[in-house]
């Protein structure tokens, strides 16, 4: 795919686009704004962080997230619910989003951009560090994007855990 | 400065009244300790299920109040469960959650075991005193005292004698039946990974929670709106439909909780919650294609009786004290590690039916995800109530706290056990009180009162 000059120079214009969109999702997730960040969805999409390393599906073992549409949905409004006391104090997030790679596409519409996070999240007192690794298949949506699906890959995802709110 | 505090059976006694408790057993690292000792270090205690070790060398690691145990399918095909530590310098042997083998080789100085954990070889084993013999049993891996099967559930006793395994189940091996019962082809096994979740709070603060009746209401009101206010012509794959019902049914007003719930009772701290779920496509429901399919299967395997009786079993979790609840609407197991005392990791495992259509299975992945998991909608609010109890405890405001929810109602059971006069009661949490004491007090081979009383 990358050995032509002209391949390659497309591909890099489109990682900067693509980094420009990961960017903002991330910062919409630290702002907390919640709703815009849905709105970068499909209406089929998959969202999911599994909860083994390399794990094959979501469908025949535990996740721990795997959200379809309708749930995303539900989740996205469970966390502007003032009475959702896991985010009572609410957390602050910091995430750094990078190591963009074009990965091959397994046949479905829109290109896969693998990335590198690092996450820090600091609730009552306590800072609790991420890490990992972002697949986002993301599609042609005007002039900018949107999330067909997305896999967060945690570097600890098989680890003892106290409760996961907000979204990654 | 703190003082030492008083761990006399007298001060013990005291800690725990009828219908209320002394602050300090979920807070002070001594009676902790003791707990350790006199509850997990005697009591039958839940490991894991025989479907995680199918064929000979299969084994997997455990943890009885911290101490690493490894359990393993012998040569002949019995269970054997072992202390995991060498007998030469005490290192732990298996590394591994679970594997297969032929043996067990510490890796400090290659000491190896056979699977029944007897020595197998000694690397230079010369110069050694006249009294040491590599036959001896004391030379080996040691082996847990006592274990305990039932229809494939393992449970180990770490103390050389005590109550009976059959007594310690009781009525509650009802419950295990009801899992097992459930599967078409008669048999479960463990599959789909496991969610480790953690809090920073007492051990005994989770299973108080499986069985409270009254506190989704409160604790999931952010999940129960959020899904009751979910559109459902929105897109899903099956998992959302089943999680969003899931989240609806947990806001259930109170008149349906106490009229049409009930929660039991039995000796040696064991308990279950009624099933609560009246959705057409949650449990035991025609409407539901899946269902249909599983209920046909049921039927060809077992006959419309028995398949009958099996279904009419409602139960929802169902916990074994000290360390265990599982639930056979959804094939969900969870077992509590206590760490600290203010400190307690949970594993959570889902069984397979055999013989129940592939979407039963999907639908308990679901289940689990949306309810049990780490970053689920439901567990959450739980974890963070078990981490704000451990924040207010550690007030010295209240010296005791209040467990007498339905203390004037409660009533005998027809199968030996006490009862709350419907789910809200509190009478569950009161119970594991009783074995508590009877743990703390007695030691496990003695009844206490009220549990002798319910026998008569």
């Amino acid at each position: 795919m990358l050995n032509t000059a002209d391949s390659r120079t497309a591909s890099m214009t489109d990682l900067r686009a693509y980094e420009a969109f990961l960017i903002h999702e991330a910062r919409l997730l630290d702002e907390g704004r919640f709703d815009e960040w849905l709105a970068l969805f499909t209406a089929d999409t998959h969202y999911w962080v599994p909860s083994q390393p390399n794990q094959a599906n979501p469908f025949d073992t535990i996740s721990l997230m795997s959200d379809d549409r309708r749930l995303l949905e539900t989740r996205v409004r469970r966390l502007a619910d003032p009475r959702i006391y896991s985010q009572e104090p609410r957390s602050r997030t910091s995430r750094i989003v990078t190591n963009l790679s074009l990965e091959p596409n397994p046949g479905k519409p829109g290109d896969v951009i693998r990335s590198k996070f690092a996450l820090v999240e600091y609730r009552r007192e306590e800072q609790r560090h991420f890490a990992g690794t972002y697949c986002h298949r993301l599609v042609a949506h005007g002039s900018s994007f949107q999330i067909a699906e997305k896999r967060i890959d945690l570097v600890n995802c098989d680890g003892p855990l106290d409760g996961l709110v907000v979204p990654f | 400065m703190p003082t030492s505090p008083d761990l006399s059976v007298d001060a013990l006694s005291r800690m725990v009244e009828p219908a209320r408790v002394r602050r300090e057993v979920y807070t002070d690292p001594a009676i902790f300790e003791l707990e350790m000792s006199r509850i997990f270090a005697t009591a039958w205690v839940y490991v894991g299920h025989e479907s995680q070790i199918k064929k000979p060398g299969d084994y997997f690691t455990a943890r009885i109040a911290r101490k690493p145990l490894v359990i393993v399918r012998g040569e002949n095909g019995e269970v054997h469960a072992l202390h995991n530590q060498c007998a030469h310098r005490g290192a732990m042997v298996v590394a591994n959650d679970a594997g297969c083998t032929n043996e067990f080789q510490c890796c400090y100085h290659g000491w190896t075991y056979h699977l029944d954990g007897h020595l197998k070889a000694v690397p230079l084993n010369n110069g050694y005193p006249d009294d040491f013999d590599t036959k001896n049993p004391k030379t080996a891996m040691v082996k847990v005292p006592r274990v305990g099967l039932y229809r494939g559930f393992i449970f180990l006793s770490l103390a050389q004698e005590g109550q009976s395994f059959e007594d310690y189940l009781g009525y509650m091996k009802t419950s295990l039946d009801d899992m097992v019962d459930r599967a078409p082809d008669g048999e479960i096994e463990i599959a789909g990974g496991v969610f480790k979740h953690t809090y920073e709070g007492n051990w005994k603060l989770y299973l108080e929670n499986l069985c409270d009746a009254a506190h989704p209401w409160f604790t999931h009101r952010s999940s129960i709106a959020a899904a009751q206010q979910q559109s459902d012509d929105v897109f899903s794959d099956g998992s959302g439909e089943i999680a969003i019902r899931q989240m609806r049914q947990n806001g259930a007003p109170y008149s349906f909780w106490e009229n049409q719930v009930g929660i039991w009772t039995y000796a040696n701290g064991h308990s279950y919650l009624g099933d609560y779920h009246d959705d057409a496509k949650l449990v035991a429901a025609m409407n539901d294609p899946t269902f249909r399919e599983y209920f046909k299967a049921m039927e060809d395997k077992k006959g419309k009786a028995e398949t009958q009786r099996i279904m009419e079993v409602r139960r929802w979790n169902s916990n074994f004290y000290p360390n265990m609840s599982m639930m056979s609407q959804f094939q969900q197991l969870r077992v509590i590690h206590p760490i600290a005392v203010n400190k307690t990791v949970v594993y959570t495992y889902c069984f397979k039916l055999k013989g129940a259509p592939e979407q039963m299975f999907r639908n308990t992945i679901s289940f689990a995800n949306v309810v049990n998991g780490t970053g689920s909608l439901v567990l959450t609010d739980d974890l963070e109530i078990y981490n704000r109890v451990t924040l207010g405890l550690s007030s010295e405001g209240a010296e005791w706290l209040e467990i007498g929810r339905g203390f004037k109602t409660d009533g005998p059971d027809q199968h030996g056990g006490r009862k709350g006069l419907n789910s809200t009661s509190e009478v569950y949490i009161r119970n594991m009180f009783e074995s508590w004491r009877g743990y703390m007090l007695d030691g496990p081979t003695v009844k206490t009162t009220r549990q002798q009383e319910a026998v008569a």
